[in-house]
């Protein structure tokens, strides 16, 4: 990859508030035209690191560069890039076309000019009917979108969004994840996406970078997020799983042996270098299929189950107490096992993986 | 279960609350209701007449009169917008610039003149003009009366600027403000109703004050509450209802404008 | 994450707190320091002080030397009887402003919004009328020849002038009047913020009336009471105009001891300072007990 097509690149950058460290030395690449999404669950650092990038916050250590320019000690006023805020910021005593203005004419746009980009910015997210509306007077899902135009309208290197959909409801937060997303292709920008919801995650981005605790997990494209983990907690945050210790027998070249609860052995990827001796195998929930208890993987007994509409969870106990969950797809042909049967459970070729800590 | 014990309804708080009003009320209706009393006698009621609001414009003591309620006036205005002009930028320092060197003896020391009682405050400028050889004058009472202010413009300001997130601020700098602009673009406009209801409130405090104006005048000056007093002191003409009864009408007429503009305020916020 | 707005402002606080500083601090405290040191200086007899430390202002406060000043001291009532009325007086006004400014406030607080602002709106307004106005429009209705005599004795109720002007009692009513607002509205806002689902659950809980009133609604309400009745008594305590106007040589209370001391010819520039040093020593007790209950209250 040629160091021009990265839009913003994140270098060991350490935040610290006072002896509290947000950010543990973060690097990260961000490409043009894709759409990045940092994920965590809340303190994990990603709307710091956002924050870091905006300009509101300065790093401790290690630098941010925007197209090769180190962004450092640049105040937020001088950075090229736009925040769509979590709870918009939307100047109340100002109209929406005002709003959209206001980041142009800051930066030196003629007013014709400005003018006629609000314009078109007001057309691009379906609003040129509200465009004297003040942003009061407008339904969550419209000042979302006045937010964006405005965070658009003077042509960032990079849009930034803080968590821009936690104020809608369910149902407009489904419908927005896809215009979102059109947007950025349209646009041909960066945008870097700031949340907690993995569904979110999963549907709009380019590539996740998964955070914990003001460390980077892992970065990689949805599907590889999801289906290979490098790390317990990454595994675990996105998605269900099933956690099982086992032992490990060996490893070489990314393949492991392992032995199940109950001592049968199993051959799975292994996500990274690890020494034999106990690990993590990942299994997720809807990658277990029942069967005759003498061919399984593993035995089980059935300790109930749970109705969830198009799936039925079914909670089973191993033979050496750990508890597990399987995700039965709720078909005609479904039959559910009754609480108290002894079943057998078979982990489909590459459903589980092996992690470490 | 709600009828027995509906705490909100005691009984007999509707008459203390009629009785409340009663009292705080009454002596300023009797004033109002005399001051058109057509006779000479203040108690004696003699028809209703203008004579004494006639009085005030054109009477002997008109020229005393006006000349202390234009004092008062000009001191208020001056005193209010000092006080506003240094409320807001000590409001700015408190809820915006973070942390800093001396900020909980500072919020203490713009407390002060809430703190310390009227009748000291008094004493210590009069004793502190004496002792710097500052002429009393008008210039005393303005410098007292921005003291005493201060406070008093600094409290809606502060509480104004509490309920404004910073997350406008940080916008207006993501979109390419410079920290001057975003001020007075962004903090300046959102902020006005509390900087009016601190300013309107600074103006009527230092219209009402007697005690230290009373302390720091210099001889010969009269602000309209020093005047009154005076006269109140040889007895209370039909003339004083009638001044008293116009500071009233001001006074309702100022109440209603800060309650106008804070609901204006109100209403900014909600929809927010 | 401690508002990174601040960037603006951040690094500026001190900048923007120094012109209120300095008016206050050069303007005020200065004048209270100077005061204080005024307070031990001796006195000119056409007013104002001769540099010369003393604590003859002290002295006299506290002290009886005889007439000329060469008898062993003994303990001298008359200052200390004048501020032991004024906490009196101003102690009474108090009770008597929460007697009724406590059920006005519930009252108010428990309407609904609409009216409530309406029922607000009527108490604020005599707190914006002219203080001065206000005692005078008191002195005018309750004089002898005042129109609340002269109603009482035309309809036969009484016989001859009640006789209130120039009383302790007419003083208690003055002080009462002026800061009765002061009472109503921090116990308003107290009352406003407490949320009667929770009288339903404790009522829930089996608690009875009594008992919610004590364990569950004094401890919200408490803080307004308390700030409501300092915000009462501290001015009630160097409160001039209500003593000077509606009482008389009787009723004389700090204040207008004070006030003498700087004019007319028995001034005496150190006694009035120490006296002002004494009093501002009681409130700033108050005010420290005020705080400490407040903090106390928050860290809970």
């Amino acid at each position: 990859m040629t160091s021009f097509d990265i839009a913003v690149a994140v270098e060991k950058v350490i935040k610290r508030y006072g002896s509290v460290t947000a950010l543990h030395g973060v690097s990260l690449d961000i490409r043009e035209n894709e759409f990045f999404t940092l994920l965590g669950p809340s303190g994990c650092g990603k709307t710091t690191l956002l924050r870091a990038i905006a300009g509101f916050e300065d790093v401790s250590e290690g630098r941010i560069l925007l197209k090769g320019q180190d962004l450092t000690g640049l105040p937020p006023h001088k950075r090229p890039v736009n925040t769509v805020f979590q709870q918009y910021a939307l100047f109340p005593h100002m109209t929406v076309t005002e709003n959209v203005l206001f980041g142009l004419l800051r930066k030196g746009w003629s007013r014709q000019d400005a003018v006629r980009r609000a314009q078109d910015v007001l057309a691009l997210v379906q609003l040129s009917d509200f465009a004297n509306r003040k942003p009061t007077q407008m339904s969550g899902g419209q000042q979302q979108r006045v937010a964006l135009a405005r965070a658009l309208a003077p042509r960032p290197e990079v849009l930034l969004l803080d968590e821009p959909l936690s104020a809608l409801d369910l149902k407009l937060r489904q419908a927005v994840r896809l215009e979102l997303k059109a947007l950025q292709r349209e646009t041909g920008i960066a945008f870097i996406f700031v949340t907690h919801d993995q569904e979110e995650a999963l549907t709009m981005s380019d590539r996740i970078a998964v955070m914990s605790n003001g460390h980077v997990q892992q970065v990689g494209s949805p599907k590889e997020i999801y289906e290979a983990p490098t790390n317990r907690f990454v595994a675990d945050f996105i998605g269900e799983t099933n956690l099982l210790d086992v032992t490990v027998q060996s490893i070489s070249d990314g393949v492991a042996t392992v032995l199940l609860p109950g001592d049968k052995p199993f051959t799975c990827p292994a996500a990274a270098v690890l020494d034999a001796g106990s690990g993590h195998l990942s299994v997720r929930p809807e990658r277990i299929s029942l069967c005759a208890e003498p061919l399984a993987h593993l035995s089980a007994t059935v300790t109930g189950h749970t109705y969830l509409g198009t799936d039925i969870q079914l909670h089973v106990r191993l033979v050496d107490g750990e508890a597990m969950t399987v995700r039965l797809q709720n078909a005609e042909s479904t039959v559910v096992p009754a609480t108290g049967a002894h079943i057998g459970l078979n982990l489909e070729a590459g459903a589980a993986r092996l992690l470490a800590d | 279960m709600a009828a027995k014990l509906d705490l909100r309804r005691f009984p007999g708080f509707l008459a203390i609350t009629i009785l409340c009003l009663v009292v705080l009320y009454a002596p300023l209706a009797v004033v109002a209701v005399y001051s058109f009393n057509a006779s000479t006698s203040i108690t004696n009621w003699g028809g209703t007449s203008l004579t004494w609001y006639v009085d005030v414009f054109t009477g002997p003591e008109a020229p005393k009169f006006q000349k202390a309620a234009l004092n008062s006036f000009v001191i208020a205005v001056c005193a209010a917008s000092i006080a506003t002009i240094i409320a807001t930028a000590a409001a700015v320092a408190m809820t915006r610039a973070g942390r800093f060197r001396g900020k909980t003896l500072g919020f203490a020391l713009i407390n002060l003149p809430l703190m310390v009682p009227e009748v000291v405050t008094a004493v210590a400028s009069l004793v502190f003009f004496s002792a710097i050889g500052f002429t009393t004058g008008l210039m005393t009472i303005l410098v007292a009366h921005t003291v005493f202010c201060i406070p008093f413009a600094y409290l809606p300001i502060a509480a104004r600027m509490q309920s404004i997130p910073d997350q406008y601020e940080q916008a207006a700098m993501d979109l390419y403000a410079t920290p001057s602009e975003a001020f007075r673009l962004v903090l300046l406009p959102l902020m006005t109703p509390g900087v009016l209801s601190g300013f309107l409130l600074a103006f009527i405090i230092s219209l009402d004050d007697f005690l230290i104006t009373n302390f720091v005048k210099g001889a010969g000056i009269e602000t309209l509450p020093t005047a009154i007093f005076g006269s109140v002191k040889q007895g209370i003409k039909p003339n004083i209802m009638a001044i008293s009864t116009l500071m009233l009408g001001v006074s309702v007429v100022f109440v209603s404008l800060s309650w106008l503009i804070g609901r204006m305020g109100q209403d900014k916020k909600q929809a927010s | 994450m401690g508002g990174g707005s601040s960037r603006i402002y951040r690094g500026n606080g001190v900048k923007l707190m120094l012109p209120s500083w300095l008016i206050i601090g050069s303007f005020l405290l200065l004048p209270v320091m100077m005061m204080a040191v005024y307070s031990f200086l001796t006195k000119e007899f056409r007013g104002g002080v001769i540099w010369e430390f003393s604590l003859a202002a002290y002295d006299q406060f506290f002290f009886d030397r005889g007439l000329f000043g060469d008898e062993p001291p003994k303990l001298e009532w008359t200052y200390i009887g004048i501020f032991w009325r004024s906490i009196w007086q101003a102690g009474l006004a108090t009770i008597a402003c929460l007697l009724i400014g406590f059920p006005t406030a519930w009252f108010i607080a428990t309407r609904d919004p609409k009216s409530r602002s309406i029922w607000l709106f009527l108490v604020t307004i005599p707190y914006w009328v002219n203080l001065l106005i206000r005692t005078v429009s008191m002195k005018f209705l309750i004089r002898d020849t005042g129109p609340l005599n002269e109603f009482l004795m035309a309809s036969g109720i009484i016989s001859e002038p009640l006789g209130l002007i120039n009383t302790n009692f007419a003083v208690q009513l003055g002080l009462f009047y002026s800061y009765l607002p002061f009472m109503v509205l921090p116990i308003y806002a107290a009352v406003e913020r407490y949320d009667f689902a929770l009288s339903e659950a404790a009522a829930d809980l089996y608690a009875g009336t009594w008992t919610i009133l004590r364990l569950v609604i004094l401890p919200v309400v408490k803080p307004g009471i308390i700030a409501g009745c300092i915000l009462v008594f501290v001015p009630s305590l160097g409160a001039f105009l209500a003593p000077d106007l509606l009482g008389g040589a009787k009723t004389f209370m700090i204040g207008s001891l004070i006030e003498e001391q700087f004019k007319g010819s028995a001034g005496n520039w150190p006694f009035g300072a120490a006296a002002s040093m004494i009093l501002l020593t009681i409130v700033m007790c108050v005010l420290l007990v005020y705080a400490r209950s407040q903090n106390k209250g928050e860290a809970r």
